[in-house]
């Protein structure tokens, strides 16, 4: 090897990327770039409506203050209706997703036929929207707290049951192989050998959907699935903009207040 | 020859039991008891027309039958609105990753003074507990229906996401690269650029990207306030019973949200 080729293979002042690498960076940095702008630029946006936003918003705030603290009396109802629906929904997930996420674990399910079942109910469930499930059970069931709660579960399933699969998936086992070799049933093989090892992910994850269902029960409302979203909805349709104001803290009292349980249960658990 | 049991002397050995999560039998039969007792009350509480309930498993039958099969006819809305989708998307999830840099530093209790640190965190939190579609409502009122509305919707809880991400990772940092690079004297902006950088770059690249693929499936739900999207398109076809039309939109939704998890995942395994 030549001095000169030498200096260039290795060269005295130390760079962290080489010339390619720099000019590829860049290249990913520019087309980044480029979608982000054709996005904004391609949608069908209304830019003259931003010269007033400021006044709107103005507006808005002076009408939502101040809260008209009495109307809180009356969100009593609504309010434990929205955990009703929350909680219901998620009790019925867990009835549901255990058995969808032992079809959709590799390791538990009968063939490839019942594994792409699983997953696929796995992925529907998850692809649509709470609130769009809202809009299918009140066709339904009519409007009410029930298509809530069908619609909590029926988007909770996927959540809940993707993650105890990839726990199933996870598992030891040696316990598996001990309890069948004592010539168990299937079931007590699930019953014994698999759901104790999975119990501890299904009860956190639980409680952690439960908290985020909360979120979305407070919204079901506007399809007309229940809840305090109904309260909402018609407030702000009405241009009641003071119970407005109410009901938003009273979500963003129950929303935290779940946070902090959610929390505090997980960290116990685990 | 029979067989006689083994003896092993020591009288009959205890029934094996399993092992429980809560071990106090009395607090287990008891939160068992309370599960039970709740489901009763809010079962008896929540006002459900049972009549209506009762006629839901032929209406869902009906339902089912006229949306087969899904009516893709009407493509060219379909694919507007699913367009509209993904930009909302793209754009939320660039200027989202963008504008989370500075909360998510200002969210970091060991880097900036307590007073920042509170507004920062305060925002992440207010803007967490929202729904976005109450989000959405706010914007839809404030800058009109489309998708504007959508966009600013989904960069507001993308930013939050991020920016709490963030937050964390930056203070769980090891505090000795901190303090080296603070011994040599570095300003905030060099501070940043080459100790917080490094450390948590690949994080929040995979963090923006899991966001971009939640965007996708978040954007198909604020149409439903008015704020664009395909979501707009869906709350339509269903006010108007046109269950077929709502099927192929459905569908076209789960695929998309399929391709979008694709290839996030994809991404974030080339990160890693």
């Amino acid at each position: 090897m030549t001095p000169h080729q030498h200096a260039a293979k290795h060269p005295e002042i130390w760079r962290r990327f080489s010339p390619r690498q720099t000019l590829l960076r860049y290249a990913w940095y520019l087309g980044v770039v480029a979608i982000a702008v054709w996005s904004i630029s391609a949608m069908d946006i209304t830019w003259f409506f931003l010269l007033d936003a400021h006044i709107q918003a103005l507006d808005m705030a002076t009408r939502m203050w101040p809260p008209e603290v009495g109307y809180f009396r009356k969100l009593w109802t609504p309010l434990i209706e929205t955990i009703h629906i929350a909680t219901l929904g998620t009790v019925a997930t867990v009835l549901v997703a255990f058995p969808v996420a032992f079809l959709a674990a590799r390791n538990t399910t009968f063939n490839a036929f019942t594994w792409f079942i699983g997953r696929f109910i796995l992925v529907a469930s998850r692809s649509v929207n709470t609130v769009v499930w809202g809009l299918l059970f009140v066709a339904v069931f009519g409007p009410g707290p029930m298509a809530g709660i069908w619609a909590i579960t029926f988007r909770s399933i996927g959540f809940l049951g993707k993650l105890v699969a990839e726990a199933i998936e996870e598992i030891d086992t040696g316990v598996v192989e001990a309890i069948e070799s004592t010539g168990t049933s299937r079931l007590q093989v699930l019953w014994i050998g698999i759901l104790p090892q999975v119990l501890p992910v299904i009860y956190g994850t639980t409680v952690y959907r439960w908290d985020i269902n909360i979120r979305e029960s407070s919204v079901l409302g506007f399809v007309g699935a229940g809840g305090i979203g109904i309260v909402l909805y018609s407030a702000i349709n009405q241009f009641r903009w003071q119970e407005v104001s109410v009901i938003l803290l009273a979500v963003f009292a129950v929303v935290m207040l779940s946070e902090f349980v959610s929390a505090s249960v997980r960290r116990r658990i685990t | 020859m029979t067989a006689t049991p083994l003896s092993t002397g020591r009288g009959n050995p205890p029934r094996w039991q399993r092992i429980r999560t809560i071990e106090n039998p009395l607090v287990r039969q008891g939160l068992a008891a309370g599960v039970l007792v709740y489901l009763f009350w809010s079962m008896g509480t929540l006002e459900i027309n049972w009549g209506r309930v009762a006629e839901g498993v032929p209406r869902a039958v009906d339902i089912i039958v006229r949306m087969l099969p899904p009516d893709f006819s009407r493509w060219s809305l379909l694919f507007r609105g699913t367009l509209e989708s993904v930009q909302m998307a793209l754009a939320a999830s660039f200027f989202g990753m963008i504008l989370a840099v500075p909360v998510g530093i200002c969210g970091a209790g060991n880097l900036v003074p307590k007073p920042v640190y509170l507004v920062a965190r305060g925002f992440i939190i207010l803007s967490r507990t929202f729904h976005e579609i109450i989000v959405a409502i706010f914007f839809v009122k404030i800058f009109g229906f489309g998708p504007l509305a959508g966009v600013l919707t989904l960069l507001v809880s993308s930013i939050s996401f991020i920016s709490k991400m963030l937050a964390e990772d930056i203070e769980n940092m090891p505090p000795g690269q901190l303090e080296a690079i603070r011994a040599t004297g570095a300003s905030f902006p060099q501070l940043l650029i080459y100790c917080v950088s490094p450390q948590v770059l690949p994080r929040f690249l995979g963090v923006s990207i899991y966001r971009l693929d939640a965007n996708i499936r978040h954007s198909t739900v604020v149409g439903i306030v008015g704020a664009g999207g395909i979501g707009q398109v869906l709350a339509a076809s269903f006010s108007r019973y046109d269950y077929d039309f709502s099927l192929a939109i459905l569908l076209t939704i789960i695929s998309l949200v399929f391709i979008g998890e694709f290839f996030s995942n994809w991404v974030r395994n080339q990160l890693r």
